[in-house]
């Protein structure tokens, strides 16, 4: 039971800026994904809520209470981090053991409580084991079961899954999912990967350069994107952007076509590459690169001398070379101000 | 010359050297053994045997000699004690080093490190002034406090190595885990770092051990081995000569095997 309050959060090392005035609020058992690109200010943020950091300014309250002043046993929180930081001179029951072990527990509850998180994370046949004998995926199972046992208001979790190889990514990735839904803990996950940002949040909190550009549910954040950064860092392939002319009173001219958008003095124009189809009339495109995908085509074309990509069915093969016609959706078409980068309506 | 005989011309050069060096290293000691562990009569004889006799003449001798036991009473002292001010010293600055960021690091480190530009002669007479001033000469603590300065730029080097390598991730979780700095320090970092500590406390043992010039200028009653041979290198026979080198080169060379890969871990060739 905790809700996380971010209030003005400010980090400087040294001359650098790594947070600017930061303000967040996480919801009770809400699992919140802090994502951005690296230097992006979200480790920094991950690492003052759990107070491995200190904020040059501003405040962190964790259910109800002011706690930047609190060293990080006072917190109510538990971590698993990116290299899991699995103790190597103790054994897995030990390790899983250590925090419980730190609040004077019985032995009988410690005993119950490590078994309990150990099946939930399948490492019960690992508990006498050493780190040294354990595998990456193990390792992590580890550390997610250690944080787990100390029963948190809130799970800090640091890139945790960014050193495993991709298929036990995906595997591991479902698996907490599941055992967080079920713990009714807070939790928030720091990540590069847009992919597991979107299967794993209930919101996402879209980071650059020190600030947090968007703060919604994954597919708001994906269709309506804040801003046009969050267009360009999320999706793959990520959004074309297309510049505008206006040319009266909420309509604007793109690569020759009209579309109606919204009442401004500058106005880009953005468009999701699958929100794209093949019409008699459209944006010309000039193809350069076809890329077939399987369940669909990714092409590459020139519209207007700037790039552009769209996601064709896979019926459709343009030769580098054609121009084709692109219409969009209309009502999946996005406008950004040129100026301040974010989203016009 | 083909390219195949000039690698083999080359491979010859290399282990000839190598048996150079190791001729280089062993020798000496071989011949420390040969003639500690013979009878008083062979030493001085010609060629000598590659396994001694085993004779424990030279060595009863050497032992029975007057003030050999307290000399090596009081380097045991002063090397347990150069040992215990090093490691109490030194291992707290290497954590220092290691984790934090202070104003004055890098020149601290080069100061650790400038301790031992200043050659030991250099300072033995304003050292043996100041003692005799201070009524530290001629004790086992004066001593051992200038071994601590000779010993402690190792302390602190190896340990800084040896906390850099366990990832402060490990602490950090600690202290996510109910831990305060010191338990966390005592409860992760300790364990992981002790064989470490350990291997360090026994080089600044070794270093004091044999430390020689300090030893003989500083002491007047209360001489080390070392010291109390050099003393009477001129008056001792050579058999005596002998079983006292073996007595002193034996245990630092068994501390210094023992503990070898933590030594080069001092110069970043291993963490672990």
């Amino acid at each position: 039971m905790a809700v996380i309050e971010i209030k003005q959060v400010a980090k400087n090392f040294g001359a650098f800026t790594a947070l600017h005035s930061v303000d967040l609020t996480i919801a009770d058992q809400e699992f919140m994904v802090l994502l951005g690109a690296s230097g992006c200010g979200k480790t920094t943020l991950l690492r003052i809520i759990a107070g491995l950091e200190t904020p040059t300014a501003g405040e962190v309250w964790i259910g109800g209470r002011r706690v930047d002043h609190l060293p990080p046993r006072e917190r109510g929180i538990a971590m698993v981090f990116q290299n899991y930081a699995v103790f190597p001179h103790l054994t897995v029951f030990e390790n899983i053991a250590f925090g419980l072990r730190m609040k004077k527990m019985d032995q009988a509850e410690v005993t119950r409580r490590v078994t309990r998180t150990a099946e939930l994370m399948h490492i019960e046949q690992l508990l006498k084991r050493y780190s040294g004998e354990l595998s990456g995926g193990q390792r992590q199972r580890v550390a997610v079961a250690r944080a787990l046992a100390m029963e948190p208001d809130v799970i800090l979790m640091d890139e945790p899954l960014s050193n495993l190889d991709a298929l036990l990514r995906l595997e591991m990735r479902a698996e907490l999912k599941g055992v967080l839904a079920e713990s009714n803990t807070t939790t928030i996950y720091v990540t590069h990967d847009q992919v597991e940002a979107m299967s794993l949040a209930d919101r996402i909190s879209v980071m650059n350069g020190g600030r947090i550009v968007q703060a919604a549910n994954p597919v708001e954040v994906y269709r309506n994107p804040a801003a046009r950064f969050v267009g360009s860092f999320i999706g793959n392939p990520p959004m074309n952007f297309l510049t505008a002319t206006p040319v009266g009173p909420g309509k604007w001219q793109v690569a020759g076509q009209t579309y109606d958008g919204p009442h401004a003095q500058a106005a880009e124009f953005a468009v999701r590459p699958e929100d794209l189809h093949p019409a008699d009339h459209g944006l010309p495109a000039e193809v350069r690169v076809v890329e077939p995908l399987g369940p669909h085509t990714l092409v590459t074309t020139t519209v207007a001398g700037q790039p552009f990509r769209a996601v064709l069915e896979s019926t459709l093969m343009p030769r580098p070379g054609d121009v084709i016609h692109l219409a969009p959706v209309p009502d999946r078409i996005r406008w950004f101000d040129p100026a301040t980068q974010t989203a016009l309506c | 010359m083909s390219e195949p005989s000039v690698r083999r011309a080359g491979n010859r050069v290399f282990i000839a050297g190598v048996a150079l060096l190791i001729l280089w290293v062993l020798l000496p000691i071989w011949l420390l053994f040969v003639n500690a562990l013979s009878a008083p009569a062979e030493v001085t004889g010609f060629p000598k045997r590659f396994i001694p006799s085993f004779d424990l003449a030279s060595l009863s001798f050497f032992f029975g000699f007057s003030g050999v036991i307290d000399a090596l009473w009081n380097s045991v002292k002063v090397a347990a004690l150069t040992m215990i001010l090093s490691i109490g010293v030194g291992a707290p600055a290497g954590y220092a080093l290691s984790r934090f960021d202070f104003p004055g690091k890098e020149t601290f480190r080069f100061l650790v490190v400038m301790t031992r530009a200043f050659p030991l002669p250099l300072l033995a007479l304003p050292l043996a002034v100041m003692f005799i001033r201070t009524g530290l000469d001629d004790t086992i603590i004066g001593l051992a406090l200038v071994h601590t300065t000779l010993a402690l730029p190792f302390a602190v080097l190896i340990t800084y190595s040896l906390f850099s390598g366990i990832p402060l991730e490990l602490e950090e979780a600690a202290w996510t885990l109910g831990c305060n700095r010191v338990q966390a320090f005592t409860k992760v970092i300790l364990p992981l770092a002790a064989p470490g500590i350990a291997a360090s406390a026994v080089f600044a043992f070794v270093i004091s051990w044999n430390e020689v010039f300090a030893a003989a200028v500083l002491t007047v009653e209360n001489r080390t081995l070392t010291a109390f041979l050099l003393q009477s290198l001129d008056v001792s026979p050579l058999p005596l000569k002998f079983a006292g080198g073996a007595a002193l080169v034996l245990p630092a060379l068994f501390f210094i095997f023992a503990v070898r890969k933590y030594l080069f871990a001092m110069w970043g060739i291993a963490n672990r």
